[in-house]
């Protein structure tokens, strides 16, 4: 049996809106084991990205227990969170969140700024290796600006990867994309995945999910289907089947 | 997060917004510069007055007439005829730290010359009043105690009495001007003093022996005042008390009776105008000091407009495991470069402005270097303390709210 990476153990999360009391997780219950890609699907405010935003140090939960990588995470401060985030997860947004004005390179390097054991010259050359292995190698010196929607999306896996967490964590990350741009950011999702990446996966279109190897089903903050799937559809090949030059008439 | 980073980042965040950095510089700028121009216009001319007082005469002591005041009533220093020959002869035997004394008497009148005549101002003394006043002749001679016995008609003339009677260059020496009346032989030419903080001209005079003035020309046998030399500087106030002892003594003034006369020291003079001065330098420097602190609100304002600007900036790098010490760092360094930079320039620029002014509107001008040392740490100050509260905002940004930010 692999090792877990996320073991979260009745785990819930309530807000304070004014007066009202928001249940948004209602005692979730999950282990995540390393090289699983996993998807968390649900309506909308059905809780997943508090979820993520637990799993991924961002938010503390209400009550419950979180071990990521076998480290409690319960009771740390906000400093050790943060070091938490810089060395062991990787984040991917919805809407990017790459500095305007700033080189895909630079973009790329911006986590390890923040681990002072990464000396500059090593900085580079991480960026530089995970640029290449998302298919960036000739557009580093490119501003945001300068790249599409599934370019921007690459440059922050990259960036979500400089760092080599122990697991990426994706929100809605092909919520901005085209179907062919979002099959090929599955893609490569699936290609990490190969290699032995940990991908969690928030998505409320099935259609993704089914490109991945777990789907977990929340609604109103419960779990309430949590499936493996055995067959691996490739998105590579999904991406065969589409018209190669869609007739827009 | 090492400063090498830092810095870059802050200077990459400014250059995005050159036009708005630059304006917000703009406000350190002129604050510094005024500050700078503003401190070198004070210290200059207090250094100036420092100076000409220092030149009216070599550790001078003077004694006028009168008390200062009597019965709340200010009286003029001429008032009372209490100063005699008397009490010079007292002054040179009796006080140690005293090195030359003479006595002082002036009128003024129209001194003549051919064609030509001027009003000037004629001052008499002893055959030490040049040595105490620092006067020189340049040419021909000072005169004698001989002349002072005899009240010779004999006189030594400043430049602008050359110039007004014989024009400029000329040599006057041997010729024969009347001054009120009194024919009298010019026998040396004072040298150029050029006019005194007060703007008045210090060459326009006559020096004669003070027997000769008094007899001749004022028909007085009082003296109007005494200048004494002390041996140093530092002897100057034991000089004073000295002096004051002595006429006391000479007048016969009892315990608590008030005296009739005033000891002033050129020491005190200077230290009076020095802090008159040094109140103007505050003052000046206070008011520019205002336009420093609206330069500082200046760059606190723009840091809260790039902090909201970039909250969803903020949001990532939190995400991605900036810490709030070191988003604090970063906005700190921006408003702190912010205000170097602006107070680098504004210290050239105040720098020029003063010499601009100091040629100009012929101003004494002194920059020292203490007033541009402070203006750099004020500036210094002003970043970090403009800065904190924009700067603690962003570090204390939740993550979650910071990325969702529209
Ligand atoms: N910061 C917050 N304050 C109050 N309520 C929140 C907050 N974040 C999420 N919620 C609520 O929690 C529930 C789950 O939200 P969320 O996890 O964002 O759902 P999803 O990502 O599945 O759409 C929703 O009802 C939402 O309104
Ligand atoms: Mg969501």
């Amino acid at each position: 049996m692999s090792k877990k990476i996320i073991e979260l153990r009745n785990l819930r999360k309530n807000f304070i809106v004014g007066e009202v009391v928001v249940h948004a997780l209602r005692g979730i219950s999950l282990d995540i084991e390393e090289g699983e890609f996993v998807a968390i699907l649900g309506a909308s405010g059905s809780g997943k990205s508090t979820m993520l935003n637990i799993i991924g140090c961002l938010d503390t939960p209400t009550s419950g227990d979180y071990k990521l990588d076998g480290l409690s995470v319960a009771g740390l401060n906000k400093n050790e969170l943060a070091r938490l985030r810089n060395r062991k997860l990787g984040f991917v947004f919805q809407s990017y969140n790459l500095l305007p004005r700033t080189t895909a390179l630079e973009n790329v390097e911006l986590p390890l700024l923040y681990n002072p054991a990464i000396k500059s010259h090593q900085r580079r050359e991480l960026a530089m290796n995970v640029l290449e292995a998302v298919g960036l190698a000739d557009r580093m010196h490119h501003m945001p600006n300068q790249l599409s929607g599934g370019q921007q999306q690459r440059v922050a896996i990259a960036r979500a990867l400089v760092n080599d967490p122990v697991v990426i964590l994706a929100d809605e990350a092909t919520g901005n994309l085209d179907t062919r741009t979002s099959f090929e950011i599955m893609a490569l999702f699936q290609e990490l995945n190969r290699n032995g990446k940990t991908i969690v996966f928030v998505t409320h279109e099935p259609d993704i999910a089914k490109l991945t190897k777990r789907n977990i089903v929340l609604r109103d903050g419960n779990i309430i289907k949590d499936t493996v799937l055995n067959e691996t559809i490739h998105a590579r090949s999904l991406l065969e089947s589409l018209p190669v030059n869609p007739d827009y008439d | 997060m090492n400063y090498t980073n830092l810095f870059k980042i802050a200077i990459n965040a400014l250059l995005r917004n050159k036009m708005r950095a630059f304006l917000t510089m703009l406000g350190v700028i002129i604050g510094v510069a005024s500050v700078i121009a503003m401190l070198a216009i004070g210290q200059g001319s207090k250094k100036s007055i420092q100076e000409q007082v220092s030149k009216m005469g070599s550790n001078m002591i003077l004694v006028f007439p009168g008390s200062q005041s009597r019965g709340g009533v200010q009286m003029g220093f001429s008032s009372s005829k209490s100063l005699t020959l008397d009490d010079i002869e007292a002054i040179a035997k009796e006080c140690p730290s005293i090195k030359m004394v003479s006595p002082e008497v002036r009128g003024n009148g129209q001194a003549i010359y051919a064609g030509s005549n001027t009003p000037t101002n004629i001052y008499g003394g002893n055959e030490y009043y040049l040595a105490i006043k620092k006067i020189n002749v340049i040419s021909g001679r000072a005169f004698t105690s001989a002349d002072i016995k005899y009240a010779a008609k004999v006189c030594l003339i400043g430049q602008t009495v050359v110039n007004n009677l014989f024009g400029e260059n000329a040599d006057p020496v041997g010729s024969y001007i009347r001054f009120k009346n009194i024919p009298m032989r010019i026998i040396g030419v004072l040298e150029k003093k050029g006019q005194n903080t007060f703007g008045q001209d210090q060459d326009d005079l006559l020096i004669a022996p003070y027997t000769t003035v008094q007899k001749r020309i004022l028909a007085i046998t009082h003296i109007q005042s005494i200048l004494a030399s002390a041996v140093s500087e530092e002897s100057s106030p034991a000089a004073v008390i000295e002096v004051e002892n002595v006429l006391r003594k000479n007048h016969k003034i009892r315990d608590l009776q008030e005296d009739d006369f005033q000891v002033r020291s050129q020491e005190e003079l200077v230290k009076t105008f020095s802090s008159i001065s040094n109140i103007l330098t505050i003052l000046l420097g206070a008011i520019a000091g205002i336009s420093l602190l609206v330069g500082g609100i200046g760059i606190m304002n723009i840091m809260y407009v790039s902090v909201t600007e970039r909250t969803r900036e903020i949001g990532l790098r939190m995400s991605i495991g900036g810490r709030g010490v070191d988003i604090l760092m970063q906005f700190l360094t921006e408003s702190v470069l912010l205000s170097v930079t602006g107070g680098l320039i504004g210290i050239l620029l105040g720098i020029g402005a003063s010499n601009a002014v100091g040629s100009i509107m012929k101003w004494p001008i002194a920059i020292t270097t203490e007033s541009v040392a402070a203006s750099f740490l004020v500036c210094t100050a002003i970043g970090i303390f403009f800065g904190w509260y924009p700067a603690r905002k962003a570090a204390e940004l939740d993550p979650i709210d910071a990325l969702r930010y529209e």
